[in-house]
């Protein structure tokens, strides 16, 4: 077992055993303090529920009618964690998926492990624990079986919630055993199943909150009410200001409005954690009884702004302590693309090295060089940023749109003044996140702002307020230069790559390893612009750029670009280049064979179709594209997407599938329309009538996803299909136009794509 | 302040407040049918859409005053169970992933399929365009639509 294992299982249990001699808890009352509920899967008539729940550890509780209730440990943003997560758990306890009622669990870092999504890590740090948890709840009721009929535990079997003593005939249900487990000392080393014995995991199941999806239930945190709840907005400035003053007399006088003031969130000296980005710590704040008219009273706020002046804030990150500088000025986007141009022509850090790349470029015959650039994106989740506070002289309840609820308890408690213990998180579903959701501030401004008025509150910000907030995915820019000897051999490789304010270059993955002499670069430049993860960091670019090179490549080295990613790939695996290779080159080989042989790369495609293909390997998992489209006029019609992934296990195909296309869709969205651009500090875009998303007709007419069948485990599905059909795109289209497309997003790469 | 009598979901409801209110916000703060979602507040995302007369609608510029005698639904009044052909297609092909936009793209379609029970791909594509969808569930929601149509031509 290793330590991941030993840590969930230690918490796990912690409420197991101060249970055991505590007997049972009564089911009505203890539900009625546990919401929301959701009944499992698709059933329309629920469960019946039981009169008494047998907790065996804190994600499994068994009734005494064998209707066992699930917890999921993680906030569920989209990615079906609220639904995968209890799979697993489902599979090693070996019970029946339509007898199960899912929970979602709030924060509770003594309880559950990790309640973070993101990263793509939700499901590969959860399984080996979710696995023991399961398996260790159910040799608990093999015990308790085993000492009512007096046999061995060896002799006893399991399915679908029964336990079987096949030599006499015997059965029981887990519902009448799970009294008598639940006072079973906890075992060690409990067996797990074998993969190839799955009934659960690997059989698609429906996402559990489908259902009350469709149906309006208040799901999101956006949703929640309150008696006595007050609505609350903020108005923040451009980046580069701050607010001198603030004149809310107006506002004030206004329908419904409570009350009206700025806020600080942060103390200038606080020591923030690496989750603790945030544009502003001071807020305009209006304070009313309904959204309507606080926004009415927000446009009558008379804010006065000065410039900031150059700052610097200590951050204690998962990389250590660092001092952030905050550059004083006023940010243009236009600016930003020239400095990084000169930044591209001076030297950087070199972050790896193999061989002799100076030489093998003063000696090719030929070079090919490409500058890819991309700009700032803002993740518009459709869920604005929200959340519910009720902050009281003992403690505070929040309702949060929150994918890492551990980072910012801290900094709350902080804030408000409370101890952590006393901050209670409840996990809404967010309605998107894409990384977004990680950094808190949001918590803090709700909490801060119900202290104020010493009422429960719920902070809503306006889509224009979140658009133009910060926390982007960052702008980039990389030029690959590719040296080839007098036979078309490739013989050096250079990567250099930067951005605003940090670079994108993954200096160990491929083609690292597989180019006797490479060279990768990196710089970055300061700027008081926020950044944070959106859907795969810097993969989310530099993929694209690369694997667009790597076309070109191919085509000067006169090669089929599959072909020339696979003699790639060859090399790393039979004599790889360096020492820190950070990827498995059969796996990635694997998912672009998959995807050459069901996208019938081979095969000549039908007049007016082209194609492109892409592969890359980021968050634990292989991706391969091909992405076919064809010219209606100048614009591209995507018509069709192969993908082909290596994830390891599957947990739930369908939904597996589900994240790939929606990842394909959002990946071909940016990639062609996705831009956040400045003038002095201020953002182009406030709204969706100016930043553009990718709509219905714009997507691909069909997304065809294949898994490679594997029992290696599991790996994340979040990110890693999104970063590759970047350049599937950019290549189809220098199919189809005969244009090499560099520039993001694609619709206004000059010459324009369209006009 | 006025106050307005409204028909939704096939009840009266009688709210006090300010003429300019949209209906997004009459349903989400003053009725407590928060089903209906806020997006984009500019008719630009969908999220929002409810049924005016059958006809599917941005409600965050429908201002309450402008609704007089017609009749809304929202999600919530789409069908009783959530057994409205929409919406059981959407369970069945398991459309959503964040399944914020999705109460205002199934309202979308079912007021589409209304007026055309048998549509093609492109007509699906089109009808749907106003509904933004950030998670990129757009092939599911098209194949929950043609999935609808078909059984309600069963």
């Amino acid at each position: 077992m290793d330590q991941i294992n030993n840590s969930i299982g230690r918490r796990a249990f912690l409420r197991n055993s101060s249970l055991a001699s505590g007997g049972l808890i009564l089911g009505f009352s203890w539900l009625n303090s546990c919401k929301p509920k959701v009944v499992a899967a698709e059933e329309v008539v629920a469960l019946e529920m039981p009169k008494t729940w047998s907790e065996l550890n804190s994600y499994i509780k068994i009734g005494d009618n064998g209707v066992v209730t699930l917890i999921a440990p993680n906030p569920e943003f989209g990615s079906n964690v609220k639904t995968s997560l209890p799979m697993i758990l489902a599979e090693e306890l070996d019970i029946d998926w339509e007898m199960v009622i899912i929970e979602q669990a709030n924060f509770h870092p003594e309880k559950y492990d990790r309640q973070f999504t993101g990263g793509s890590q939700g499901i590969r740090r959860g399984w080996p624990g979710l696995r023991v948890a399961g398996a260790t709840a159910r040799q608990m009721l093999l015990t308790a079986a085993a000492q009512q009929w007096g046999v061995a535990i060896s002799e006893l079997t399991t399915e679908n919630g029964i336990v079987y003593h096949k030599a006499s005939g015997q059965e029981i249900g887990y519902g009448e055993l799970a009294v008598l487990a639940q006072g079973i000392e906890v075992p060690e080393d409990v067996p797990l199943k074998e993969i190839k014995d799955f009934k659960i995991v690997g059989h698609s199941k429906k996402n559990v909150d489908t259902k009350n999806i469709v149906t309006g239930k208040p799901l999101f945190a956006m949703d929640h009410k309150e008696d006595g709840m007050l609505i609350a907005m903020i108005a923040h400035p451009p980046f580069g200001k701050k607010i001198k003053s603030l004149d809310g007399s107006t506002a004030k006088s206004m329908p419904g409005i409570k009350d009206v003031f700025t806020i600080t969130t942060l103390q200038d000296d606080y020591e923030r954690n690496g989750f603790d980005t945030t544009t502003h710590t001071e807020l305009a704040v209006v304070v009313g009884n309904s959204t309507w008219e606080v926004m009415q009273a927000k446009k009558a706020l008379q804010m006065e702004l000065e410039n900031i002046s150059d700052s610097e804030f200590v951050m204690n990150g998962w990389g250590g302590k660092s001092t952030v500088k905050v550059p004083a000025g006023l940010e243009s986007s236009e600016n930003h693309l020239k400095k990084m141009e000169e930044m591209g022509r001076k030297k950087a850090t070199v972050l790896r090295k193999d061989g002799n790349p100076e030489k093998a470029f003063a000696e090719a015959d030929k070079i090919l060089e490409r500058t890819y650039t991309a700009p700032f994106l803002a993740h518009n989740c459709m869920e604005p940023v929200n959340c519910f506070a009720n902050v009281t002289a003992d403690e505070a309840v929040l309702y949060a749109p929150i994918q890492a609820p551990e980072m910012i308890t801290g900094t709350i408690a902080a804030r408000i003044g409370l101890p952590a213990e006393k901050i209670h998180i409840n996990l809404s579903r967010m309605g998107g996140g894409f990384g977004q959701r990680a950094y808190g501030h949001h918590l803090v401004e709700a909490a801060a702002i119900s202290q104020k008025v010493n009422a429960p509150i719920k902070m809503v910000y306006t889509r224009e307020d979140d658009m133009t907030y910060g926390i982007y995915r960052p702008t980039y820019t990389a030029t690959y230069r590719a040296a080839l000897d007098k036979d078309n051999n490739l013989i050096g490789f250079h990567v250099k790559g930067g951005g605003i304010p940090e670079h994108p270059v993954a200096a160990n993955r491929f083609p690292a390893g597989a180019i006797d002499n490479y060279l990768a670069e990196g710089w970055a430049l300061e700027s008081n612009i926020t950044i944070g993860a959106f859907r795969a960091p810097r993969s989310n670019f530099i993929a694209g750029a690369e694997q667009a090179f790597l076309d070109e490549l191919a085509e000067t080295m006169g090669k089929d670009p599959i072909d020339f990613r696979l003699e790639m790939l060859e090399r790393a695996i039979t004599k790889p280049v360096g020492e820190n290779n950070d990827y498995e080159a059969e796996r990635y080989a694997g998912v672009l064979k998959l995807v050459r042989e069901k996208s019938g790369w081979d095969n000549s495609s039908p007049s007016g179709i082209f194609k492109g293909v892409s592969a890359y390997f980021c968050h634990n998992s292989y991706v391969a594209q091909v992405l076919e489209l064809s010219m209606d006029g100048d614009m591209p019609k995507m018509e069709k997407v192969t993908a082909a992934i290596d994830c390891g296990v599957v947990i739930n195909p369908d939904f597996a599938s589900n994240m790939a296309e929606g990842g394909i869709v959002d990946g071909i969205g940016n990639a062609m329309f996705g831009e956040m651009s400045f003038k002095e500090g201020v953002p182009d875009h406030k709204n969706f009538d100016t930043y553009r998303m990718i709509r219905h007709t714009e997507a691909p007419k069909s997304i065809d996803v294949h898994f490679v069948e594997s029992e290696v485990d599991p790996t994340g599905m979040g990110e890693p299909p999104f970063p590759p059909v970047f350049g599937a795109v950019a290549n189809a289209l220098y199919k189809a136009t005969g244009r090499r497309f560099t520039k993001q997003p694609f619709i206004t790469d000059k010459p324009p794509l369209v006009g | 302040m006025a106050t307005f009598n409204l028909k939704i979901n096939g009840k009266e409801s009688q709210v006090d407040v300010d003429p300019s209110t949209p209906m997004l916000w009459v349903l989400r703060d003053h009725l407590n049918l928060v089903g209906t979602k806020y997006g984009c507040g500019i008719a630009q995302c969908g999220a929002c859409t409810v049924h005016l007369d059958g006809t599917a609608t941005r409600s965050c510029m429908l201002t309450v005053s402008m609704v007089g005698n017609s009749e809304i639904t929202t999600i919530e009044g789409l069908s009783d169970t959530g057994d409205h052909p929409v919406q059981k297609a959407w369970v069945e092909v398991d459309v959503p992933q964040c399944g914020y936009c999705q109460a205002g793209q199934i309202m979308t379609a079912s007021a589409f399929l209304e007026k055309n029970p048998n549509p093609s791909d492109e007509e699906i594509e089109m009808a749907m365009n106003g509904n933004i969808c950030r998670c990129g569930t757009y092939t599911r929601i098209k194949k929950a639509v043609k999935l609808a149509a078909e059984s309600k031509q069963a």
